[in-house]
C-alpha cells in the first residue's frame, strides 16, 4: 500500500515540471494564438543560466536566487522575442509564428552548445532538499514533496492572477475573444508581450527547477515540447486548470502504467490525447474555438490557374531540371533526387494545409507509411520495384483513410494536434514492432532495380513523379472539388448552407494528401535504400510544415519553391558545417521578416504592386492589433 | 566568437580542398560521418582522436607516400542525412573508403549503403551486433567491441554474483533491447538459478526516473541491470541514490565505466557498479601512455573513450590503405580481413569470419575520488575472448 | 383530388434552453412566390426559430414539411438540396475567392460534382454563373476577389448563391441588416421581384419596419416565443397586441435598441 502512495507521489511530482511548462505555453497560446515552438528552447535556456549562476553563487540564496534570476533573465529574453520578432508578424498568416519559433529553436540548440560546452551538465542537488523522506519504508526525495506542493502553489498563483487583477481579467478576456479586448481599446501590444514574459518565465522557471534532478544538456528542449503541448491540448487550450490536470493525468498514468506495461511511456501520452480529442475535441477544460479567423488569412488576389505563359515557363523550368544530368554528377542528381521527392512530400502537406485549411502536424505519418509500404513489399513479397512503387502508397492512404476520418472531425489546432498523436502511433509501432519493422535499425536494402538505379535515371523517375504530382495536385485546386475544399476552409457555414458536406470534403482531401505524400516516402525508400521510423517522426513533419510556411501559406505553388528552398540549403548546410542548425534557424527567421508571407507570397505581392501602381486596398486585413492603437 | 572563427575557418578549409584538389595524385581521402550537431559531447573527443591520428600518420610520412586527409561530414543523427554524407563523399570526394558513425541506426544504413555501392566502410562506434552478424556485408567492419562482446564481458563478472533476483532497466530501442536479451541469454547459461523480476523500458532520452526507480524497488531485485546513459543515468542515478535503490543491491552496468558518461555524475557518482569503461588515468601500458601523452599535449584536455576510438578508426584505415596499397575496395576487403595492428589499448586483429575487431574494453567498478567518479580494480578485456564461436557466427552472419 | 401542400408548413414548433422557452408553439405556413416577414423584438425567438427551420437547430416538438415533406431534424445541407436558399444576417461568402467562384461553388454542389477531381472549375456552368450575377446585378464585379466586397454587394451576391439551386424557397435572415437605407430598399426590390418571378416563396426575418411593411405579403410576429399575430401589414399594422409590443415603447426600428437595454 505504501508502495502504490509513493507513486503516486512521485506521479505528482513529475506533473509539477511538466505543468509548469505547460501552463506557460498554454497562456501564450490562448491570447496570442501563437504556436509557440521555442517553449522548449526557453525552458533550456533557463535550465543552462540556472546552471551557471547556482555553480557560481553558493549557499541556499545562492541556489534559490540563481533559480529565479534565471527565470526573470530568460523572461527578458522572451520580451526581446516578442518585441523584436513576433511583433512583426502577428498579421501573418495564422501558424507563420510556428516559422518564426522553429527558426529559433533550431538557433538556440547550436547556441548553448556554442556558450556553455558539449558536455552534459550535473548541477547542485537543492539545499534543504537533498535528501529523503521515509514513508513506511518507503523514500519520497524530499525535493519532490517540494515540487508536490510547488505544482498547486503556481497554480493558485496564476488563478489569483486571472481572477483578482485587471491584467488577470483581460487575458482571459482575451483568450475568449481576440477581437473584444481590441473594441475594448486595450493596448494589445503591451497585453501580448507582458502574456509572452509570463509564459516564458513559467518554461524557464520549469527548466531552472531541472538542476536538481536532471542533467542539463543542449536536446532538453526537444524531450518536453512535444509532451507539453500534448499536456495543454489534453487538458483544453487556454485553460491552466486544464493544464494541471492533464498534467497530473498524464503523469501518474505514466507512473502506474510502468508497473503494467514497462514499454509503455514511449507512446502513453499520444494515446491519452488521442483518445481524449476523439471523446472530447477542445480537450478537457477546454471551449469550442471561435469559429472566426480561419487558416489562410484573406488573399485579396484570389487564386487563378496558369495562364499560358506560365505554363509555358513551368514546363520550360521542368525541361531545365530535366536537363541536369547532362552536366551534374552522381552527387548532385541524388541531391536532386530527394529535393524532388520533397516537393512531392510538400505540395501533399499544402494541399491539405494550404487548400484544405487543415494544418497536418503528422504529414510525415504518411510519408512514413508509403515507404515502410514499399520496403515490406520488395523485402517481404521480394515485388519488382514498379509493382512496389505502385503499391506502396496504398499504405499511406490506407493509414490517411483511417487516422483522417477521426482527424476531420476537428478543426484548427486541435486537428493539428491529433494527426501528431496518430504520427506518433504510427511511429512507435514502427520503432517498437522490432520483428516486422526492424525497430529503429529499419529495413535495410530496399534497392531501386537495374533500370532506376543509375543516379541520373532515378533522378529523372524522381523528377518525373514530382512534375505529375504537382500539375495533378494544382489541377485538383481548381476543378470543381477544389473549389468545394476551398469553400468548406473559407466559411463552413456558407459550405453547409450550399449542400455541401465539409467532413467527407476534407476527409477525401486528407486522403489524396496521405496517399501523394505516400508516393513521396515510396520514391524515398528507395532514394535512401532504407527505411526508418525517422521516415515518420516529428521532425519530418515539422519539416514539412516549414516547407509549406516558407513558400507561402496563402499561395498556390509556393510549396514547391519552398521544398526546394528549404531542402537545398539543408543539404548544403548540413555538409558544409556542423552548425547547420544555427545557420538555417537565422536563415528561417531572416525570411520570416523579411518575407511575411513566404517567398513565393512576398513575390506574388512584389508583381502586384508593379501591376497596380498603388498598393491593394485591404481594409479586411485589418486585424484587431491595429485597432487597438 | 567561436562561430565566426569556425566558419572563417570552414571558408579556409573549402578553399585548401580546392587548392588539394588539383594535388589529388599525393593524396588519400577518407571520408568520415558522425552526428557532430546531435551528439557533441560524444563526438567532440572523438573529433580530436581522429584529428590526433592524422597528423601522427601524416608526420610518419603519410601512406606509402601520399598525405591522408580526412573528410568529415555531419549526419545530425538521421539514417537519411548520413547516407546523403555518405553518398557525398563517395560521388564527389571521391573517398578511398567511408569510416565513422555513432549511432548503431546510421551505421547500418551506411554499411548497407556500402554494401550497395561498394565502398570499404569501417564503422568506428556503433555497438549494434546486426552491423557484423544478421545484417553483416562484405564491405563492412567495425571498430569497437559490439553490444554482444560489452555483455558478455559483464556477464563474466556478473554471473559470480551471490544475486539472483535481476531486474533490468534500459533504454526502449534496439541497442537497450539487444543490449538486455544478450546479457539475460548468457547470464542464464551460465546460471540457470537466476530469476528476472522486473524489466523497465524508458524512452531513451525522456526517462521519467521517480516512478521507474521506484517500480524496479518494488519488485526487490538483489541485483539490477542497467543499459541507460548519458542524461538518462544522470536521473536514474539522481533518484536511485535518493530513494535508496542502490544501497545492498549490486548494480551491473553497460558503458557507465567511460568518461563520457561517468564524468558527468561528479559526486554522485554511484559505488560499486560493476561496469565496462575507459579508465585513462589508471592504464599504464607503453602504447596507453604514449597516446595519452600526444593527446594531452595537442589538447590540454584528457582522453575519453571517444577520442580512443576516433584515434583508433583513423589509425586503423591508414594500416588498411597502407597495406592495401590501393583504393580498391576489394584490395582494402582483403588487406583488412586478419589485419592486425596495435592499439593504445593493446594489439587487435580485424577478423575475416565476421569483419569484427577484437579491440577489447575495460571491466572495473566505480569508486568516488576527490568528488569525482572513477574506475577501480579495471582490467583489459580482450575481445578476442568475448565473441562466440566461429560456428555459430556462420549461423548468424549471411552469406556474402 | 386533395388539395396540394403549401410550400412550406410549420407546425407546433417548440424550443427550450434550460427552462426557457425560447419557442412555443409557433405554426404558419408559407405559399410559393409569397413573401413573408418573420418579425419581432429582440428576443422573441426569432433566430431560434429561423434556424430551426434551416436545420441549424433541432426543435423540441413540431414539424416542418417543404412541399409536404418533412425536414425536421434535417442537416442545412440536405434541406439546401429540397430545394432551400438561404442569406445570413452576418453574410457567409468564400472570401478568398471571386465573385464569381462563390456562385460557381454552389452550381458545383447543385449539379453534384463536389468529387469531381479532375474537371475545370474556373469553366464550370460559366453561363449559368453570369446569368445568377447578373440577375442580382452584380454582373460587373465576376472577376473581383470577394474579400474586396462593399457589404451591401456581399448582400447581393450571398442572394445569387442562395438562387443557384433554383430553390423553391429562400430564407432570408435579417437581409438588409448593415445596409445603407437605400441599399435596403434595392435589395428587397430585387428579392420581390425575383420571387414573383421564379414563385419562389420567401420567408424573412427584419429589423426595420419599413422594410417589412414596403416588401412583404403577409407578416407574422412573434413575441416571447410566441406568434402573436399574423395577417397582410395592414391588419398588423393596426394590430393592438403588436402595437403593445412595440408601438408602444416607441418607433418602431428604435425598438430593437430598447429591447436589448431591458432584457
Amino acid at each position: 500500500m505504501a508502495f502504490y502512495v509513493v507513486q503516486f507521489l512521485t506521479g505528482l511530482a513529475s506533473a509539477a515540471s511538466l505543468f509548469l511548462v505547460a501552463s506557460g505555453l498554454s497562456i501564450i497560446f490562448g491570447v496570442t494564438r501563437i504556436v509557440n515552438f521555442a517553449h522548449g528552447a526557453f525552458y533550456m535556456i533557463g535550465a543552462y543560466i540556472a546552471f551557471t549562476l547556482t555553480e557560481q553563487l553558493s549557499g541556499a540564496l545562492g541556489f534559490w536566487g540563481g533559480i529565479v534570476v534565471a527565470a526573470f533573465a530568460v523572461a527578458l529574453i522572451g520580451v526581446i522575442v516578442e518585441m523584436v520578432l513576433l511583433r512583426r508578424i502577428y498579421h501573418a498568416p495564422e501558424l507563420f509564428q510556428l516559422l518564426a519559433t522553429f527558426g529559433l529553436t533550431l538557433m538556440v540548440e547550436d547556441l548553448v552548445v556554442l556558450i556553455w560546452g558539449p558536455d552534459d551538465l550535473v548541477g547542485r542537488r537543492a539545499p534543504g532538499f537533498k535528501g529523503a523522506v521515509d514513508f513506511f519504508g518507503q523514500n519520497i526525495p524530499s525535493y519532490d514533496l517540494f515540487l508536490i506542493v510547488l505544482g498547486p502553489v503556481v497554480l493558485g498563483i496564476l488563478w489569483l492572477l486571472f481572477q483578482r487583477t485587471r491584467w488577470g481579467v483581460l487575458v482571459r478576456a482575451a483568450t475568449q475573444d481576440r477581437d473584444m479586448v481590441a473594441a475594448l481599446g486595450v493596448n494589445q501590444k503591451w497585453l501580448f508581450t507582458s502574456v509572452f514574459a509570463v509564459g516564458v518565465f513559467l518554461a524557464a522557471l520549469g527548466g531552472a527547477l531541472q538542476i536538481p534532478r536532471d542533467a542539463v544538456h543542449h536536446a532538453m528542449d526537444l524531450r518536453i515540447i512535444v509532451e507539453v503541448f500534448v499536456v495543454v491540448v489534453i487538458g483544453g487550450l487556454g485553460s491552466i486548470v486544464g493544464a494541471f490536470v492533464a498534467a497530473v493525468l498524464v503523469s501518474e498514468l505514466n507512473a502506474f502504467g510502468i508497473l503494467i506495461f514497462p514499454k509503455i511511456s514511449i507512446i502513453l501520452v499520444f494515446l491519452v490525447m488521442a483518445v481524449v480529442l476523439i471523446v472530447r475535441p477542445w480537450g478537457l477544460f477546454g471551449k469550442p474555438e471561435a469559429a472566426a479567423r480561419k487558416t489562410p488569412g484573406l488573399t485579396v488576389d484570389p487564386w487563378r490557374p496558369l495562364t499560358s505563359n506560365e505554363r509555358l515557363a513551368a514546363l520550360a523550368a521542368l525541361v531545365i531540371a530535366a536537363m541536369l544530368p547532362l552536366f551534374a554528377g552522381n552527387y548532385v542528381l541524388t541531391v536532386g533526387s530527394e529535393i524532388a521527392i520533397f516537393v512531392i512530400f510538400a505540395v501533399s502537406l499544402h494541399f491539405l494545409m494550404s487548400v484544405g485549411g487543415l494544418a497536418s502536424f503528422g504529414h510525415a505519418a504518411y510519408f512514413g507509411l508509403g515507404a515502410y509500404g514499399v520496403a515490406f513489399l520488395a523485402k517481404m513479397a521480394g515485388l519488382p520495384m514498379v509493382v512496389c512503387l505502385l503499391l506502396g502508397p496504398l499504405l499511406g492512404c490506407m493509414g490517411a483513410a483511417v487516422f483522417g476520418f477521426f482527424a476531420v472531425q476537428l478543426s484548427g489546432v486541435y486537428f493539428a494536434m491529433l494527426t501528431l498523436a496518430f504520427a506518433q502511433i504510427v511511429w512507435s509501432i514502427a520503432f517498437q514492432w522490432v520483428s516486422v519493422t526492424g525497430g529503429d535499425n529499419g529495413i535495410l536494402g530496399v534497392w531501386p532495380s537495374s533500370w532506376a538505379a543509375r543516379p541520373s535515371h532515378f533522378y529523372w523517375l524522381a523528377l518525373g513523379v514530382a512534375a505529375l504530382v504537382t500539375a495533378a495536385l494544382r489541377a485538383m485546386v481548381f476543378s470543381p472539388f477544389g473549389y468545394a475544399l476551398r469553400a468548406t476552409r473559407d466559411s463552413p457555414l456558407r459550405s453547409e448552407a450550399v449542400g455541401i458536406n465539409a467532413k467527407r470534403i476534407q476527409w477525401t482531401a486528407f486522403v489524396i494528401a496521405g496517399t501523394t505524400a505516400g508516393i513521396g516516402g515510396a520514391l524515398f525508400a528507395y532514394l535512401k535504400g532504407s527505411v526508418f521510423p525517422d521516415n515518420l517522426g516529428i521532425s519530418l513533419s515539422v519539416d514539412a510544415l516549414v516547407m509549406v510556411l516558407l513558400g507561402g501559406v496563402e499561395t498556390v505553388s509556393g510549396a514547391v519553391i519552398g521544398a526546394i528552398v528549404y531542402k537545398a540549403l539543408n543539404i548544403w548546410l548540413v555538409s558544409q558545417t556542423d552548425l547547420s542548425k544555427l545557420v538555417l534557424g537565422g536563415f528561417i527567421v531572416l525570411i520570416v521578416v523579411v518575407f511575411p508571407k513566404g517567398i513565393v507570397g512576398m513575390l506574388e505581392m512584389l508583381a502586384q504592386r508593379r501591376r497596380k501602381s498603388s498598393p491593394p486596398g485591404s481594409p479586411l486585413l485589418a486585424k484587431p492589433i491595429e485597432s487597438a492603437e | 566568437m567561436r562561430a565566426r572563427d569556425y566558419f572563417v575557418g570552414a571558408a579556409f578549409a573549402l578553399l585548401a580542398g580546392g587548392m588539394a584538389h588539383s594535388a589529388m595524385a599525393q593524396e588519400i581521402k577518407i571520408g568520415e560521418i558522425n552526428s557532430y550537431s546531435l551528439l557533441p559531447a560524444f563526438t567532440e573527443p572523438y573529433r580530436k582522436g581522429w584529428q590526433l591520428a592524422v597528423e601522427q600518420v601524416n608526420a610518419a610520412g603519410g601512406i606509402n607516400g601520399k598525405k591522408l586527409v580526412v573528410v568529415s561530414k555531419d549526419d545530425g543523427g538521421k539514417p537519411a542525412d548520413a547516407q546523403t554524407a555518405a553518398n557525398e563523399l563517395v560521388s564527389s570526394e571521391g573517398v578511398a573508403m567511408l569510416t565513422g558513425t555513432f549511432l548503431s541506426n546510421i551505421g547500418l544504413a551506411v554499411s548497407d549503403f556500402a554494401n550497395q555501392k561498394k565502398v570499404f566502410f569501417l564503422a568506428a562506434e556503433p555497438l549494434t551486433d546486426a552491423i557484423t552478424w544478421s545484417k553483416g556485408n562484405k564491405y563492412t567492419f567495425r571498430l569497437r567491441p559490439s553490444n554482444y562482446m560489452q555483455a558478455a564481458m559483464l556477464v563474466e563478472a556478473a554471473s559470480k554474483l551471490p544475486a539472483k533476483r535481476w531486474a533490468t532497466i534500459a533504454p526502449n530501442y534496439e541497442y537497450g533491447q539487444s543490449a538486455v536479451a544478450v546479457f539475460k541469454k548468457l547470464m542464464s547459461e551460465k546460471r540457470p538459478d537466476i530469476q528476472w523480476v522486473d524489466e523497465q523500458w524508458p524512452p531513451q532520452g525522456k526517462i521519467d526516473a521517480g516512478p521507474v526507480v521506484q517500480a524496479v524497488a518494488a519488485a526487490n531485485p538483489e541485483a539490477i541491470l542497467n543499459v541507460t546513459f548519458g542524461a538518462d543515468l544522470v536521473k536514474l542515478v539522481r533518484e536511485g541514490n535518493t530513494r535508496g535503490l542502490f544501497k545492498g543491491r549490486e548494480v551491473v552496468s553497460f558503458l557507465t565505466g567511460e568518461p563520457e558518461y561517468l564524468d558527468p555524475l561528479k559526486d554522485e557518482t554511484p559505488e560499486g557498479w560493476i561496469v565496462t569503461g575507459y579508465p585513462w588515468y589508471s592504464i599504464k601500458t607503453p602504447e596507453h601512455d604514449a597516446f595519452l601523452k600526444a593527446y594531452q599535449a595537442k589538447y590540454n584536455d584528457y582522453p575519453r573513450l571517444g577520442s580512443i576510438v576516433g584515434y583508433q578508426t583513423i589509425k586503423a584505415a591508414a594500416a588498411i590503405l597502407a597495406k592495401a596499397g590501393s583504393t580498391d575496395p576489394e584490395k582494402l576487403i582483403a588487406a583488412t580481413e586478419g589485419l592486425s595492428m596495435p592499439s593504445p589499448f593493446g594489439e587487435i586483429t580485424f577478423r575475416k569470419i565476421d569483419h569484427q575487431s577484437t579491440l577489447g574494453a575495460y571491466v572495473g567498478k566505480t569508486a568516488l575520488k576527490d568528488g569525482k567518479g572513477v574506475m577501480v580494480d579495471s582490467v583489459y578485456k580482450k575481445g578476442s575472448d568475448y565473441l562466440p564461436s566461429d560456428a555459430e557466427i556462420e549461423k548468424l552472419r549471411p552469406k556474402d | 383530388m386533395s388539395v396540394a401542400p403549401p410550400l412550406l408548413a410549420v407546425e407546433g414548433l417548440s424550443k427550450s434552453y434550460g427552462g426557457i422557452h425560447a419557442v412555443r408553439g409557433v405554426s404558419f405556413s408559407l405559399r410559393a412566390g409569397e413573401i413573408l416577414a418573420l418579425i419581432g423584438p429582440n428576443g422573441a425567438g426569432k433566430s431560434t426559430c429561423f434556424d430551426m427551420l434551416n436545420g441549424q437547430n433541432k426543435p423540441d416538438t413540431g414539424h416542418v414539411r417543404l412541399l409536404g415533406e418533412e425536414t425536421t431534424g434535417k442537416r442545412p445541407r440536405e434541406i439546401w438540396r429540397l430545394g432551400v436558399g438561404r442569406t445570413f444576417q452576418i453574410t457567409a461568402t468564400f472570401a478568398t475567392m471571386t465573385v464569381r467562384e462563390n456562385v460557381q461553388v454552389a452550381l458545383i454542389s447543385h449539379g453534384n460534382q463536389l468529387f469531381n477531381l479532375f474537371g475545370s472549375a474556373p469553366n464550370f456552368d460559366r453561363g449559368e454563373a453570369g446569368r445568377l450575377l447578373e440577375l442580382v446585378g452584380m454582373g460587373g464585379y465576376a472577376d473581383r476577389p470577394c474579400g474586396e466586397l462593399a457589404y451591401g454587394d456581399l448582400k447581393r451576391l450571398e442572394l445569387a448563391v442562395a438562387l443557384a439551386n433554383q430553390p423553391k424557397l429562400l430564407l432570408m435572415d435579417e437581409p438588409t441588416a448593415g445596409m445603407a437605407p437605400r441599399e435596403r430598399v434595392d435589395l428587397m426590390r430585387l428579392t420581390a421581384q425575383i420571387a414573383r418571378e421564379k414563385s419562389i416563396g420567401v420567408l424573412f426575418t427584419e429589423h426595420d419596419m419599413d422594410v417589412v411593411f414596403e416588401h412583404a405579403d403577409r407578416i407574422i410576429v412573434l413575441n416571447r416565443g410566441t406568434l402573436i399575430a399574423e395577417g397582410s401589414p395592414a391588419e398588423v399594422r393596426s394590430n393592438p397586441q403588436v402595437q403593445a409590443v412595440y408601438l408602444g415603447e416607441g418607433l418602431l426600428y428604435d425598438a430593437e435598441h430598447r429591447e436589448g437595454a431591458s432584457t
